[in-house]
């Protein structure tokens, strides 16, 4: 799997409340929560993000409440990938869960400024920073995790493993 | 089984092992799988989408309508309907909705649905409350939730443990809330990021289940995976006729291994506030300066239960709350609330100009029934204080203890309540 996009960046413990507000919780509808993603920090994020592109965040990314629609609303809304200095360990989980890919990483993370243009190999376990062309390793998922995000998600993955 | 924290024995028994080391990725029986309103609606449709046909056991599940309970809007509404369905489809034993319900970490340790020695996950990041009693709890997503319903298992990865050596005792009106944003201040937001928070020493006798309860609850708040407490006396009471389960105790090794100790001398702590917007932003009172307060909440998962009423209550009997401030209590379980009308709280919280509300998480997570406006103050007794938590993006929320909520609501400026008792 490969993704190739667009930097939307941000700092350290961007929290679940900002990326999607409790108040548009009475939905599980997956377009309508990323018409509301980042709207508490970034107004514009749901204007300028495009199918592909990568989130950056400091430390933290994701800390606060256990919802998956958190995830959810940032894979709905086009990102492939999150590269973060640090995930809360929920997010982390849910993000794997839900099939959207995340690199956590102190050095790429610092290496990554808004707006550049990234492409990731994931097998390869390699990120290229076109912008700026510097290449970073890391380590790839393990297999069953790497089957996880392919099948898009856990239950998928749970729902083939049960079918065969 | 040697050389391991308690967290670690938990993990070990669940997972049918006589020794399980940090890191190591383990499967582990649940005792306990819980939902709200919020959050089980989408592990139903994970629980649909895996074709599962039956659920591991309808005893072990619990659904609490809490957080948009009373239903706010048809959105809502519909939300708990599909709850409702799935709990009546299945004969979920445990499914609480308006009329039964509370606040669902304050209702599951009273209701004894969980205790000593369980193993619990919750789609809910302050599942870890229930470390107070001595269980392993920890919060998941609904796709965790929706599997664990089925299989009645989850994968854990074993966390490394941090030791907090608690010692001494609490100075008059001091509890739990100024305890645990004392510790979050020291470590940060992210000071227990993946690990577990195992409280224990001999100041332990001198901290209630209900300060527990708070001071668990907001582990997540540190990044921690769960806190918990080392059973004693105080935790064996309690359970005493909640739960006929057994008392399953498990005790740190005195050789296990602890990445961090923190000595915690519970006199040296003052009346603590988190400022806006992260929960590690703790001012003691000599930090506050003059912040004026539009709102004021007392109540929620973190400090509901009936102590924090009684205490809000003492502090506000005969006053009036500030002219310009109001001031929402919300009993965390139908059972706090007939306390509070029998123990004649209500009677003082109305009495002092202050609204009650039925048991709901409602504004703690800018739900309803108390969201703010742009640039309005509250002081509340939840547990976060995120960008836009409570409502309007630019209002501003301190977490506080009951007693410094109840003496801020009097004055109408943030305040110890020595200051206006």
């Amino acid at each position: 799997m490969k993704a190739h996009g667009k930097v939307h960046r941000y700092g350290d413990n961007v929290d679940t409340d900002v990326i999607i507000p409790a108040r548009y919780l009475n939905t599980t509808d997956n377009k309508e929560l990323a018409s509301h993603c980042m709207e508490d920090i970034d107004k514009e994020f749901v204007k300028k993000v495009k199918q592909g592109d990568i989130m950056v965040g400091g430390f933290n990314f994701g800390c606060g409440s256990s919802r998956e629609h958190a995830p959810i609303a940032i894979k709905a809304s086009g990102i492939s990938c999150i590269i973060a200095k640090s995930f809360a360990r929920i997010f982390y989980r849910n993000a794997i869960n839900i099939g959207l890919a995340i690199i956590e990483s102190e050095e790429i993370a610092s290496n990554i400024n808004a707006n550049d243009e990234v492409e990731i190999d994931f097998e390869k376990g390699e990120i290229k920073n076109l912008s700026t062309n510097k290449s970073f390793k890391t380590q790839p998922f393990p297999p069953f995790i790497q089957e996880i995000i392919n099948a898009n998600g856990y239950v998928n993955f749970v729902a083939h493993k049960k079918e065969n | 089984m040697k050389n391991m924290t308690m967290t670690q024995k938990i993990l070990a028994n669940g997972a049918g092992k006589d020794f399980v080391s940090a890191g190591e990725l383990i499967m582990a029986k649940l005792d306990m799988v819980l939902g709200n309103d919020i959050t089980t609606p989408v592990a139903i449709n994970a629980f649909n989408k895996a074709k599962f046909s039956k659920v591991f056991d309808k005893s072990k599940i619990s659904l609490v309508m809490d957080h948009f309970a009373p239903n706010k809007d048809i959105k809502a509404a519909t939300q708990s309907q599909q709850c409702r369905f799935f709990a009546n489809d299945f004969d979920i034993e445990h499914y609480y909705d308006v009329g039964n319900m509370g606040v669902e970490h304050a209702l599951l340790p009273e209701q004894g649905i969980v205790t000593i020695g369980d193993l619990i996950i919750g789609a809910d990041s302050h599942t870890c409350t229930y470390g107070a009693l001595g269980a392993f709890s920890t919060g998941v997503g609904s796709t965790d939730m929706g599997v664990a319903m089925a299989t009645g298992k989850a994968w854990f990865k074993v966390p490394q443990a941090m030791k907090f050596n608690i010692k001494g005792k609490l100075r008059p009106h001091i509890s739990g809330k100024d305890v645990i944003l004392h510790i979050i201040g020291k470590i940060g937001v992210d000071g227990a990021l993946y690990k577990s928070m195992e409280f224990m020493g001999e100041g332990l006798k001198n901290l209630s289940i209900d300060d527990r309860l708070c001071i668990a609850n907001m582990a997540i708040e540190a990044g921690a995976k769960n806190g918990i407490f080392a059973v004693d006396d105080i935790t064996l009471e309690y359970a005493k006729g909640r739960s006929e389960k057994e008392p399953r105790i498990f005790v740190a090794d005195e050789d296990a291994y602890y990445e961090q100790v923190f000595d915690i001398n519970l006199d040296e702590i003052d009346h603590t506030v988190a400022f806006p917007h992260l929960p590690e932003n703790a001012r003691t009172k000599d930090e506050w300066g003059e912040i004026k307060i539009d709102q004021v909440v007392i109540g929620s998962c973190t400090n509901g239960r009936l102590s924090d009423m009684a205490v809000a209550a003492e502090i506000l009997r005969g006053k009036k709350i500030a002219k310009n401030t109001r001031c929402i209590v919300i009993p965390a379980t139908q059972n706090i609330y007939l306390e509070c009308i029998t123990k004649g709280y209500l009677k003082t919280f109305i009495e002092a100009g202050c609204v009650v509300s039925t048991p709901t998480c409602g504004p703690c997570l800018g739900g309803h029934m108390g969201i703010l406006a742009a640039n309005e103050k509250c002081v509340s007794t939840t547990n976060r204080n995120f960008v836009g938590r409570m409502g309007h993006e630019t209002s501003q929320v301190f977490l506080a203890s009951p007693e410094v909520a109840a003496a801020s609501a009097i004055s109408g400026i943030l305040s110890a309540p020595e200051q206006v008792l």
